[in-house]
């Protein structure tokens, strides 16, 4: 058999099926985007054009109402606040944990990371209905926050079915994906470093904030990456945790497949949320290699 | 390196409340699960009603044999195509296969399941076990991938070598040499696939149609309509299912889970 044939054998059905079951229905949006909706919801034929006065049957329409209404870039300008708060809040949690990891013994090092993934490999449901549970009206955490707030005065604040319970819920979920990478990146730094900046004089906090983290940023960058663009496109957490007012890019992504069935401008919604989705991986990856590691 | 001061103790603080805040959540659930109320609201006294109910509930069993059925099927499926993706990405210098194996992973999976969704009905394939099944390869295929990729490339490549200037095929040179090297990466692999198969909600929930329903759908309808304690065991056996496997891959493949 020529290397050649080999080479084929080889490669041909993993790529078939992925261009298949993956490059083809991407194309399949994009192309659907352009089209009108069917009469009855869903999408028209896609080839061949119900109105022969249309041009092979594509249409801007979907582009032109997303463009053309302020409520749809809002949403999208909600779901960038969600998530990158959601971000910020996963650092802020994960940088203690993947330090203390980074510099704990070498033989523990295994246990702890394994312990940080854990959680993330059960089930997403499960995880997100966890909350529902600790912020449920009726739960110890709910009638002790509102007790402490009854103590200030205040009057008690629904936790459940709240911007707060999303931003919780997507931080609980995503938090795994940011300790990996920064782990991966601060187990590589060498000690030496910090003691050379102690010899020159640095304190706890400037060798932190001048040696470690600088160093960390590549890490940051991934980590940051990983968890924002997931968090872009989330609608179950909204839609299990939030209220009316939680509703971000994903819900009214799965709104427009699943309820009105308006396919076409589903599948805009879709394309715009994979070109910001491409676009932030691109510029993380940029500010990852600006820095020399 | 001089003892952990200052930064450090406050760093390991912080740590521990991370620790904390992952575990739980989840404990809580498994708590609840034996807890003689209908209310997940306070511990009231161990029962182990909930799980009698869940075993008498026709729907949530015939929703896990669907799920039982779909990780099998589409965990075989995915890890004979990664185990071939992982072994051309480490063998030949290609462009398109490793875009396509990596970007399912990295784009929202919403995008992946109302793509499919549309793909399906385009194609005319009608919505159920088998669009399930084709969508839960799909993205399980990745993964499986860069596990054996990654085995591969901590691999004495001059062992296959060996092999070839003794004279075996390439078939057999990879069927007696490079396999059963790389085989603590393919069944982490396979393993990985099977539970995310097992767990996946986003992609089923779009590809699932009306009839056909997992044991992650059937939770979110539950979560969504009325919350019992039921769903506290069921989900307390999942946690269980998904502990076993996920200990078994990372024993036949430490570092297999960090996709190292």
């Amino acid at each position: 058999m020529s290397p050649r044939a080999q080479k084929w054998l080889v490669t041909g059905p993993p790529l078939v099926y992925l261009l298949l079951f993956f490059a083809i229905p991407t194309l399949i949006m994009v192309v659907a985007s352009f089209r009108y909706a069917g009469d009855y919801g869903g999408l028209a034929p896609l080839f061949g054009s119900g109105d022969p006065d249309e041009l092979a049957g594509l249409t801007l329409e979907s582009y032109q109402r997303f463009f053309g209404d302020p409520i749809y870039l809002e949403l999208f300008g909600k779901s960038f606040v969600y998530a990158g708060v959601t971000t910020v809040a996963c650092l802020a949690l994960a940088y203690p944990l993947a330090l203390t990891i980074a510099r704990s013994p070498k033989k523990w090092r295994d246990l702890l990371v394994l312990l940080v993934i854990l959680p993330f490999w059960s089930n997403f449901l499960i995880r997100v209905y966890a909350w529902m549970i600790i912020l449920g009206p009726q739960s110890a955490f709910a009638r002790g926050f509102n007790g402490l707030l009854a103590l200030f005065g205040a009057g008690p604040v629904p936790l459940l079915f709240s911007p707060i319970a999303v931003l919780i819920g997507l931080v609980y979920v995503h938090l795994p994906f940011m300790v990996l990478p920064l782990y991966a990146n601060l187990e590589k730094h060498d000690p030496a470093l910090l003691d050379a900046a102690q010899d020159l004089g640095a304190r706890g906090w400037a060798r932190f904030w001048r040696v470690t983290f600088p160093l960390s940023l590549p890490g940051v960058y991934a980590g940051a990456a990983l968890v924002f663009i997931p968090a872009l496109g989330i609608f179950a957490i909204p839609d299990i945790l939030g209220g009316t007012d939680s509703i971000l890019i994903g819900n009214l992504i799965k709104q427009q497949f699943l309820d009105s069935r308006d396919w076409p401008f589903g599948g805009t919604l879709s394309i715009v949320l994979t070109a910001i989705a491409i676009a932030a991986a691109g510029l993380a990856a940029w500010f990852a290699r600006r820095r020399p590691q | 390196m001089t003892p952990a001061r200052g930064i450090g103790r406050l760093a390991v603080g912080f740590a521990i409340f991370g620790y904390v805040f992952l575990y739980v959540p989840l404990l809580i659930v498994i708590a609840y699960s034996f807890n003689d109320s209908r209310l997940n609201a306070e511990w009231v006294g161990f029962t182990w009603h909930w799980y009698e109910v869940l075993f008498a509930d026709e729907q949530m069993l015939a929703a896990a044999g669907n799920s039982l059925l779909i990780g099998v099927v589409s965990s075989a499926i995915a890890t004979v195509l990664g185990t071939l993706a992982g072994y051309a990405m480490h063998r030949w210098r290609l462009r398109l296969l490793p875009i396509l194996v990596v970007t399912p992973i990295a784009i929202p999976e919403i995008l992946t399941g109302v793509s499919l969704l549309l793909f399906f009905v385009v194609c005319n394939v009608s919505l159920g076990l088998v669009s399930i099944t084709l969508a839960h390869v799909a993205f399980c295929v990745g993964f499986v991938a860069i596990v054996v990729r990654s085995r591969l490339a901590g691999m004495d490549e001059s062992l296959t070598e060996a092999a070839r200037d003794l004279g075996a095929s390439p078939w057999r040179a990879f069927r007696l040499v490079t396999l059963p090297l790389i085989m603590p990466g393919v069944i982490a692999g396979a393993l990985m696939a099977f539970t995310l198969s097992i767990d996946d909600f986003v992609i089923t929930f779009f590809v699932a149609g009306v009839d056909a329903t997992t044991l992650p759908l059937q939770i979110y309808s539950m979560i969504k309509i009325a919350v019992t304690p039921e769903v506290n065991a069921v989900s307390t056996l999942l946690m269980l299912l998904t502990l076993l496997l996920i200990v078994v891959a990372a024993r036949v493949s430490p570092g297999a889970l960090r996709g190292e």
